[in-house]
Formats: structure tokens, C-alpha cells, sequence
């Protein structure tokens, strides 16, 4: 007997989304490579393996809505902006630094994109920034990235329970990626997160797959709601982390992280559209590799008082 | 506006609320309880609801969550105000105060105006025990960013509100209870005794003093919440012992600006700092550490600190008269430096 691998088919992705997924994939890479040689300091924490969920997201979502990213953000700011620079530059402590050097990798700011180092601590700033534009802007939304493991931060149900009371147009959008750090989510999140949601009257929808275009088709409808009939809504996508959760503190079997890589979108989109991946991921690797030796010429920012005065 | 009898400082205070929301529809009023017909538990809210529905926000018991959601809307552009209903569980919303109120201001590379202000009620005397009496100021010092004012009898409020409001930076706004049924004071009469003024401008320090303002023996330094205590203390120690106080009333605690007080305060070379927090690591220590250079070579005395003591704070009253600072001990104190 023949054991035929099944593979859900892979919608073809848009060459934006494909060319977006692999700016962050080597983006993040290049940024891993780079504190290896000693060229970035402090520390870092990379979406590898989560690349798909800003990229299924960013259509979705308009310049005037609100997006709050958290410690692993790099991907949402990217999908965002597009602008690997900027962020690399911030990253480095170079001159273009999006933040100016001081807020780093977890710390970013522009426009109505907002990220924060503190687990949890973004959902009831995303739920007070929901209030204003309920007001203000109705119509728009405020969308808040957490993971699996912001789950344990208390505030995150004080704003659940505001969000729900209130109708906010809010959205959580949760990355389970399967792992707090190095402590597995059977092992620090009892019950699920369904049944936290289902507790304060808040819809859940699960997303399991990274097919870009499938996951959007499927958001399209529920987003579109939280907009017209303003109510918070919690996305949960089923993912992974195939990469540390900082730098070089992996713990996982190696065994185990060769399993999750079989799950990784790139292998999946490269095995389906081997042309078209191939084009897309030669171009985004030279432009991490043009972005590296770019910023790394820069020179250093330099302190400025004028901006942050007492 | 002819009064009968001058308004209490809870009517200033609320007073100052209506105009704030009132002038400025981004202004919010965010806490536990603040709904009429409730008003707040000290009823610092009372008339806001109704006035201004969509302006007040009667929320469940979530000190970091409201902090969090405050937070959200200054970064909005609003202006929220949030009423901690006890200033103990400020202490529930130190992560928003530290790492996201204060640190917005500054971290993200340009400077991000957070228009917040945090009330406050603290303070004890009152008989509500341990973790419903405490001055928790000490633990917000130091803080880039984050600026923390007290209430006092001497400043009014909508001056304060429309400043603090006004800075761009957040403000926590320390408001010792036992004040808001006091009365304020105006045209610069305290009582037979003292007088007072304010040297520099409306919103610095409010010199309190007998006869002379630029002549004291010991000159005490105090927030406004300790403000009748003081003045017991400074009276008694006039009439039965000829000594004269000045009283310094700040009215932002930290940063404390030591160049705007008078200069009456090197003539005296003797100093006492009051605070109604616990001893160690507190405000007074603050106020003596920038008053130290300033004043080297010109002190007859060591700056002295009057506290809490180092306990916890009783709820029978007479257990907790011993653990608070009361006008006794800061006769003590005077007296103590003043035979220095």
C-alpha cells in the first residue's frame, strides 16, 4: 500500500502577498545573521513562521484604523509600510530609525501603528483607541496583535470585558504560534482560547493554514462587520514558530522543529508555484541584502534632545 | 461671584471638572462609580454624567485596564481624566502609568503628547485601615515624563486641571481626602494669624506666613494635604513658643523645582520637609537631595524629614493616630530644629 501525502491545495498568492511574505521571511533572517556577526546588539524577537498573518490581514485594514503589534512585530510593521529600512535602521540604532534608535525593535510608532514591549498591556490601549474612533471615526477599527502567551496577562480581560460591554471595534488577532517563550500553551493556558472569548459574548473565529488568500476571503465578511456593527472579534490563527524565541534560545527538539518546518508556508508556496516563488524569493533576498549593506553604512543616529526634552 | 462662606475644596475640584469638560469635548472622566446619581465614592463627580453623557465613562473594576484604555485615547488625541477610587490601587496600574502613559511621551522618537491626568484620593485619618489610607506618592517619583501634583487649600483647580491638561505629559494628581471637605482659601487670608501668597506665580508654591514673609525661624515644607496640620503646628509653636514658621505649599511635587522657592529659605537655614507617606525612600527625601546644594554652607541645621512611621496604617483611629503624621509631630520636629 502507498501512503499518498495530501496537501490542501495552495491558493496561488497574489505576487504583492508573495513578494510581502518573503520581505519579512529574509528580513528577519538577514536580521538573525547580523546579530550572529556581531553587527546588532540588545535583543530581537522574529515572526519566522508567522509571516502569513499581516499579509492575510492588510487589506483588511485601512491607514485610518489603528494597529497595535507587540514584542514580535516586525511583520506587522512591514505589512504595514513595506519599508524595511525604517525598521532595520531602528533596529541598528541608524541614521532613517523610524523611532529615532530609542524604542528598537519592540517599540515602534508611525502613523496609527503603535507597538509595545509589555505582554498584554496593548489590548486595553487597542480598546481605548476603539472608544475614540467609535466616536470619532465610526466606521474605522483598531486591530491589536497578541500571542499565545499575552493570554496570561490579566489586563487583557479588564479590556475584553470594557470591549464588550462598550461594542468596541475591536480586533484581537491572536498568533498561537504554540509556545510562550519556552514554555509549550498546554502547559501555561488552561481551557482554551475560544472559551475565554465565548465568556465575555465575544465572537471567536479560528484560522488554521497560512494561504494567504483563502484566510482573507474567509476574514473579509466578520471584519467588514466589526465595522458596521461595532463589537469586538477574537481571530485566533493556529500557527508556528519556527524560529527562537529571542536569539539562539531554542530549546525545541531538533526533531520537532523539522516537523513544524513542513508546516512553514514557504515550503508549501515554493513546492506549488516553483516559478513564481522563485522570482519573488530571489528579489526579496536581494533587497534584505541591498537594506543590510545600506543601513549598516549609515551612520550611527545621533542623540536629539529637541525630541524627547524633559 | 459673592460667597457666604468660601467653597470647599471637593466644589473647587468639581467645580473644575465641569469647566474642564465643559471647554473641551476631548476631555473624558473615566473611573469606577463616577455615574450619577453616585458621582464618585467622594463624590468628586457628582452632575458630570448628566451634564456631559458622552464625555463620562462609568467603568468596571479595572484600575490597569482604564489606565490602559486612557492611554489609548491620549494617544487618540483625547484627553482623558481617570479617577482611581482609592489612590492604593494606583498600584494596580503601575505597568500603563510606567511603561505606557510616561513612556509614550518619549520613546518613540518624537515627542508624543499623552494628555492624561490620574486622580488620586489618599491620604488617611480616616479610619479605612491599611490599603484604603495610604500616600503613594513615593512610588511614582522619579519617572521620565511623568509629572504628580497634590491638591492643596491654596491652588484652584481649574488653573491646575487646565495645566496639567495642557502639559502634554501625563500628571497623577494626589488628593489627600481629608482636604475635600476643608474650605479653600481666599484674599490671602489663612486665619488671625497667617497670611499668604504665592512669590513666584498662581500655579508655583503658596508661602504661607506671619508678618513678614521674608523672615522665619524654621521654614516647613508640605503638601497641600498636610496643610492643617501644619499651620496647628506652626500656630502652637507661635503662641507658646515665639516661634515663627514659614510654610511652603507646593503644588507639583515632582519635579520639584527648588528655584522657584523664596528666598527666605536660605535666611532660616532651618528646614523641615513634611509628607504624609512612610518613612524611607519618600518625597521629602526628593525635596531635601535638591535642597542640599543650594543651600550648603547657608543650613544651621540638618534638613529634617517628618514622616509616617515605617508601619503599617491601623484602621481604629486610635491606632492610626500613632502611625500618621499629625500636627503633634511636626510640632515635634519644628521644635527639635529649632533649638538645633
Amino acid at each position: 500500500m502507498t501512503v499518498q501525502r495530501i496537501e490542501t491545495a495552495v491558493t496561488r498568492p497574489a505576487d504583492a502577498d508573495l513578494d510581502l511574505l518573503l520581505m519579512t521571511r529574509h528580513f528577519e533572517l538577514t536580521l538573525l545573521r547580523l546579530f550572529e556577526s556581531g553587527l546588532i546588539g540588545g535583543t530581537t524577537h522574529t515572526c519566522l513562521g508567522q509571516e502569513h498573518v499581516p499579509v492575510a490581514l492588510r487589506p483588511l485594514i485601512d491607514d485610518a484604523d489603528h494597529v497595535f503589534s507587540n514584542h514580535r512585530g516586525h511583520g506587522h510593521y512591514l505589512a504595514r509600510f513595506g519599508d524595511p529600512h525604517s525598521l532595520l535602521a531602528e533596529i541598528m540604532g541608524r541614521e532613517g530609525a523610524v523611532c529615532h534608535g530609542i524604542g528598537g525593535s519592540q517599540h515602534l510608532r508611525r502613523d496609527r501603528f503603535l507597538s509595545t514591549g509589555v505582554q498584554g498591556q496593548n489590548v486595553p490601549v487597542a480598546a481605548g483607541a476603539a472608544l475614540a474612533l467609535k466616536r470619532r471615526e465610526p466606521g474605522q477599527l483598531a486591530l491589536v496583535h497578541i500571542g499565545d502567551g499575552s493570554w496570561g496577562e490579566g489586563a487583557i480581560y479588564e479590556a475584553l470585558n470594557m470591549a464588550s460591554l462598550w461594542r468596541l471595534p475591536l480586533v484581537l488577532v491572536v498568533e498561537n504560534n504554540g509556545i510562550a517563550q519556552s514554555t509549550p500553551t498546554a502547559e501555561h493556558l488552561a481551557g482554551s482560547i475560544t472559551g475565554r472569548a465565548h465568556a465575555f459574548g465575544i465572537d471567536h473565529i479560528s484560522v488554521r493554514g497560512t494561504d494567504v488568500t483563502a484566510i482573507r476571503k474567509r476574514l473579509r465578511q466578520p471584519m467588514m462587520r466589526v465595522r458596521t456593527h461595532p463589537r469586538p472579534l477574537v481571530i485566533e490563527f493556529e500557527t508556528i514558530r519556527l524560529g527562537p524565541h529571542s536569539k539562539g534560545d531554542d530549546t525545541r527538539d531538533a526533531a520537532v522543529l523539522r516537523a513544524l518546518k513542513e508546516q512553514d508556508w514557504y515550503a508549501r508556496y515554493e513546492r506549488a508555484y516553483p516559478e513564481q516563488f522563485a522570482a519573488a524569493d530571489r528579489r526579496q533576498r536581494d533587497l534584505a541584502e541591498r537594506c543590510a549593506r545600506e543601513v549598516t553604512a549609515r551612520p550611527l543616529v545621533r542623540r536629539n534632545e529637541g525630541e524627547n526634552p524633559r | 461671584m459673592v460667597r457666604s462662606q468660601r467653597e470647599r475644596v471637593s466644589e473647587n475640584l468639581n467645580r473644575a471638572l465641569h469647566a474642564m469638560l465643559e471647554k473641551d469635548p476631548r476631555v473624558w472622566m473615566i473611573g469606577e462609580d463616577v455615574s450619577d446619581p453616585y458621582g464618585g465614592a467622594f463624590k468628586i463627580t457628582k452632575g458630570l454624567s448628566g451634564r456631559f453623557p458622552d464625555q463620562v465613562v462609568s467603568t468596571p473594576i479595572s484600575e490597569a485596564g482604564i489606565v490602559g484604555l486612557a492611554g489609548g485615547l491620549a494617544l487618540s488625541g483625547e484627553r482623558p481624566i481617570v479617577e482611581i477610587m482609592f489612590g492604593d490601587f494606583v498600584a494596580l496600574a503601575f505597568d500603563p502609568i510606567l511603561n505606557l502613559l510616561s513612556k509614550s511621551v518619549g520613546m518613540y522618537g518624537r515627542r508624543v503628547p499623552m494628555r492624561t491626568v490620574v486622580r488620586c484620593p489618599v491620604g488617611g485619618n480616616r479610619g479605612y485601615g491599611p490599603t484604603h489610607s495610604q500616600s503613594p506618592q513615593k512610588h511614582l517619583i522619579g519617572i521620565p515624563h511623568l509629572n504628580l501634583y497634590e491638591l492643596s487649600p491654596f491652588h484652584d483647580c481649574s488653573a491646575l486641571f487646565g495645566r496639567m491638561l495642557a502639559a502634554g505629559e501625563p500628571a497623577v494628581l494626589f488628593e489627600n481626602k481629608i482636604l475635600y471637605t476643608e474650605r479653600m482659601y481666599a484674599d490671602s487670608t489663612v486665619d488671625d494669624l497667617f497670611s499668604y501668597d504665592f512669590p513666584a506665580s498662581s500655579d508655583g508654591c503658596a508661602r504661607v506666613f506671619l508678618g513678614s514673609p521674608d523672615a522665619a525661624d524654621v521654614v516647613v515644607i508640605a503638601p497641600g494635604g498636610l496643610t492643617g496640620r501644619v499651620l496647628d503646628a506652626a500656630r502652637r509653636l507661635f503662641l507658646e513658643h515665639e516661634i515663627v514658621c514659614l510654610i511652603l505649599v507646593p503644588v507639583q511635587l515632582y519635579p520639584f523645582d527648588a528655584s522657584s522657592l523664596p528666598p527666605a529659605i536660605a535666611g532660616a537655614g532651618r528646614i523641615v520637609v513634611v509628607e504624609e507617606g512612610t518613612a524611607g525612600g519618600g518625597w521629602g527625601a526628593e525635596v531635601a537631595a535638591c535642597l542640599y546644594p543650594r543651600l550648603w554652607g547657608r543650613l544651621r541645621a540638618p534638613i529634617r524629614l517628618v514622616t509616617s512611621a515605617d508601619r503599617v496604617i491601623p484602621a481604629a483611629r486610635h491606632l492610626e493616630d500613632e502611625v500618621l503624621v499629625q500636627a503633634d509631630t511636626v510640632y515635634d520636629a519644628v521644635l527639635e530644629v529649632a533649638g538645633a
